[in-house]
């Protein structure tokens, strides 16, 4: 592991991990804890594999009573838990503690109730993102928010991580998907927020919480908006001599009042690398590629990619080719959705970024990027959400050559630097986690995070859900709580008074 | 007579803050106060004009976003959006008439702070999944910000959304950026006449349901039906809107129909009508005629509010309703000074659950009876436990939302 620091170990909870694990095993019976080190390993680590910690003890209850009672134990025995859906969060937000329960909700696989009238389905959240579509598909109704993970990642890691997605250009992520959930907090209250109708009361509890990182609660239930399925979806790929010219037609099909179901594009090496690995027929002597999905009703999807193709052409597209069967917009998908393990192959290890940035700092973070990854040695690739800015830099390395981990952080890091300095920000989907806690000054100062951490403390004074993930420093409840204020005269003589 | 105080800029709003509580005393805040009659009534001794605080920072037509102090009006917003083409998709209503107010006084921190989204809510979503970065200054007097100024960002607790809706109980906001999207080429409106409310949610369910992309669905009921400024509505109408590029609203206009085949035959209003009629419906136009009765904003599944309105009903004869949101958004007026807070709220747990706002009332019942939905106590400790956080002295707009 590479120089992340966590939380220190709480020596009385390791001292009492005998009665810990007796008192988890009168809560959750049989195998739902899971206590050995040979079987806890499969838990060590999630997408962000250069991390791992064996968990202190691993709890996989079935019902919202045992998460509750767990939950209520750990908090009244000073416990840590780290909740955990399957497990392929690429920031590192499953890491266990060597000190704190991990809680998989993997047990919580069932789809409630689908109610086709109201377009929503409330679901456990095991279940998998593609299995809520796969529950409501035969009534031509999807789930829109689409990492992609969608065939192993769970409903409850996408709320916990506001999950993205190539759909959320049009649909948008998680959080705008979302109407409801039943979580549990540390003391071993069951909350309900929101439900089949549109905005929840009072506060926007449900706002924070999708996105918390596993820190505010234990999501038990969700309750998801369904989408009915366009009629038509078709692709046009689009191949540019020039990343200028791919990042100006992007511009330019927004500007006409073009919202495309996806906007993906690929630079160079990533090209190369997928076109190798799954020949989808991808243009080999172009700069930058383009893929545009359009949907909706076939006028539409007709109409939209005329335009489409004009706004190319106008960008000096070198290519142009549009999807005229379902299989050939498939094969335009598959190199793109392969890119990563394509990169895989090309390297013996990389690591995938995810800032976003401004459509216009394009072509500027991309020539930059490329001078930085000169400079460390290192090859970079690009994929990325090309609508909306959301990049995912694929940092080439060899874990096996000393100091080239070191050097791909490094050169990680540098890039949401970047990111940030053009008006960005450090992650647009993967969650800030332990991957990029340390960074997160560059976007935040003491007083903002101060105040993220306050709505922390609200859930969870003794914080004890997930610590060491999304903030530097914890600073504890009660050194937040105080307050500085000075007495005297009145501080504002400037401002006009009635 | 309240003392008022007009800052300036964010360092003004810092000092005030300061000021606040250092003297333990609590402010009332209002940018255009278009919605201030919303809530129990303010007992504090100074109130915040915040109307100073104006003014767009940048736009960024080919970004879709845009940045503007607190209380830049809306329809300076609106105005230059519509110079590029643009819109706030989540469809802005201007509520000030409905509560007495004249028009065209609302601001975006009105509302961010009330969450209160138009018909387009129910395909685009709410003024929160729009709003992409804040800055404010919380009930602790300090400065501090939250999002940023692109569409997709995860970086650190969302804020941005847990402060909209929050109605200038837990900060001052002073800045506000927002996404904005293209305005579709053009639209129009399928007329359903003569649907029962139940038989009308039926209809928009069906609708809601289909590949059609309606962009907004409300059943006007025959005795508010002629106070939407739109002709021909007069014997109840169902009402749902296309929009987006002209081939592909006309398709979507034709398989629309299709669909409500069953319900009866479907008319057609052109663009121009369409736009007069959804601006009514978003604004429930009608029941700003007579600000005396006391009206509500209810928020069920879309299926439930037929029988959430006729369960108040049937206690209150003369009450009145506009169903918008495919259903679920119910605009009940009631005939007389009681808003039959029970009736209302019990019709609305009977249903299924969902919240109930008594968005007009006088001072007197809005402070005797809870304006805004009460909560289970485990909710509403984490809320009182949020406003303890962010508001700890209890200064800002104390009492509004009931806590």
């Amino acid at each position: 592991m590479s120089g992340l620091v966590m939380p220190p170990s709480d020596a009385e909870v390791l001292a009492r991990r005998d009665e810990i694990v007796a008192a988890l095993r009168a809560i959750v019976p049989g195998e739902g804890v899971i206590s050995d080190d040979a079987e806890m390993r499969v838990y060590e680590t999630d997408g962000l594999t250069a991390y791992r910690q064996v968990p202190f003890v691993v709890v996989l209850p079935e019902t919202v009573d045992q998460v509750a009672r767990v939950l209520r134990y750990c908090h009244d025995n000073g416990v840590k838990v780290v909740p955990r859906g399957a497990g392929t969060s690429l920031s590192g937000g499953a890491l266990p503690l060597a000190d704190g329960v991990l809680m998989s909700m993997m047990k919580f696989n069932r789809v409630l109730d689908i109610d086709f009238d109201n377009r929503v389905a409330v679901v456990q959240p095991g279940v998998t993102n593609l299995g809520i579509t796969r529950a409501v598909e035969h009534r031509g109704f999807y789930y829109a928010p689409d990492p992609s993970s969608q065939i192993a990642c769970s409903i409850g890691g996408n709320v916990a991580e506001n999950a993205g997605g190539v759909h959320c250009l049009k649909y948008g992520l998680t959080t705008n998907n979302v109407l409801g959930v039943e979580l549990v907090t540390i003391e071993g209250e069951v909350v309900r927020i929101g439900g089949r109708h549109l905005d929840a009361e009072g506060y926007d509890l449900l706002g924070l919480v999708v996105g918390s990182e596993g820190m505010l609660g234990v999501v038990t239930e969700v309750t998801v908006r369904l989408l009915k399925q366009p009629d038509t979806a078709r692709a046009i790929l689009i191949g540019f001599p020039t990343n200028d010219d791919a990042g100006t037609c992007v511009a330019d099909v927004i500007g006409a009042g073009i919202i495309p179901g996806g906007m993906e594009m690929m630079d160079r090496p990533a090209i190369h690398a997928a076109e190798d690995f799954v020949h989808a027929g991808y243009p080999l002597d172009v700069e930058a590629l383009l893929i545009v999905e359009l949907d909706g009703p076939k006028a539409e999807v007709d109409h939209l990619l005329e335009r489409v193709g004009a706004i190319a052409k106008a960008n000096n597209a070198a290519h142009i080719r549009v999807s005229e069967t379902e299989a050939e917009r498939l094969s335009f998908w598959a190199g793109r959705k392969a890119a990563f393990p394509a990169v895989g192959r090309i390297s013996p290890d990389y690591m995938c970024m995810d800032g976003t940035i401004p459509r216009k700092a394009l072509p500027h973070v991309l020539t930059r990027m490329q001078e930085m990854a000169a400079s460390y040695g290192l090859g970079v690739a690009n994929v990325f959400h090309a609508g909306d800015g959301n990049l995912h830099p694929l940092i080439l390395y060899d874990a096996n050559i000393p100091g080239d981990l070191d050097k791909a952080e490094d050169f990680g890091a540098d890039i949401l630097k970047l990111c940030v300095e053009v008006g960005g920000v450090l992650t647009g989907e993967h969650g800030v986690g332990v991957e990029k806690r340390d960074l997160m000054g560059e976007m935040f100062n003491g007083v903002d995070m101060d105040h993220q951490i306050r709505v922390k403390c609200a859930f969870d004074a003794k914080q004890l859900l997930n610590p060491g993930k999304v903030f530097p420093t914890l600073n504890s409840c009660a050194e937040l709580g105080r307050m500085h204020v000075h007495k005297g005269q009145m501080p504002f003589p400037d401002i006009p008074r009635f | 007579m309240t003392d008022r105080f007009k800052p300036t800029d964010e360092k003004d709003v810092e000092a005030l803050v300061a000021y606040a509580l250092a003297e333990k005393t609590p402010l009332e805040l209002w940018s255009g106060g278009s919605k201030r009659s919303i809530g129990r009534p303010p007992q504090t001794e100074y109130g915040v004009d915040l109307s100073a605080l104006s003014g767009i920072n940048d736009y960024d037509p080919a970004e879709l976003v845009l940045t503007a102090k607190a209380a830049t009006p809306l329809a300076e917003i609106e105005t230059l959006l519509e110079e590029n083409n643009q819109m706030l998709a989540f469809e802005p209503a201007d509520l000030g008439p409905l509560l007495g107010e004249e028009a065209g006084k609302g601001t975006l921190a009105g509302l961010y702070g009330t969450n209160f989204a138009g018909s387009r809510r129910l395909q685009a979503g709410a003024v929160r999944d729009h709003a992409l970065g804040i800055r404010a200054v919380s009930g602790r007097g300090e400065i501090f910000k939250s999002g940023g100024r692109v569409m997709k960002n995860v970086t650190g607790y969302d804020l941005t959304k847990g402060l909209s809706g929050s109605w200038g109980t837990l900060a001052v906001l002073t800045e506000l950026t927002f996404k904005t999207l293209p305005k579709p080429e053009t639209a129009t409106t399928l007329v359903v006449h003569g649907l029962t409310p139940e038989t009308a949610a039926i209809a928009m369910a069906a609708a809601m349901g289909s590949s059609s992309e309606v962009s907004g669905a409300a059943h006007l009921p025959a005795d508010v039906a002629g106070g939407f400024g739109v002709d021909g509505l007069g014997a109840g109408a169902t009402v749902m809107r296309l929009e987006g590029f002209g081939p592909s609203v006309e398709a979507r206009a034709g398989m629309l129909a299709e669909v409500l085949r069953p319900f009866g035959l479907a008319e057609r209003l052109d663009a121009p009508t369409t736009a007069t009629l959804w601006r009514a419906i978003s604004c429930a136009r009608p029941f700003a005629a007579d600000t005396s009765l006391p009206l509500w904003r209810i928020s069920v599944a879309p299926t439930d509010g037929p029988a959430v309105a006729a369960a108040v009903k049937a206690q209150a004869p003369g009450a009145k309703a506009i169903f918008d949101w495919a259903g679920g958004l119910v605009w009940l007026m009631l005939p007389g000074g009681d808003p039959m807070v029970e009736a209302v709220r019990g019709a609305v747990a009977e249903a299924g659950g969902g919240h109930a706002t008594l968005i007009r009332a006088d001072a007197g019942t809005r402070a005797a009876v809870p304006v805004f939905q009460p909560q289970p106590a485990a909710l509403a400790n984490l809320a009182r436990r949020l406003k303890d956080q962010f508001d700890p002295a209890g200064i800002l707009n104390p009492g509004r939302m009931g806590r």
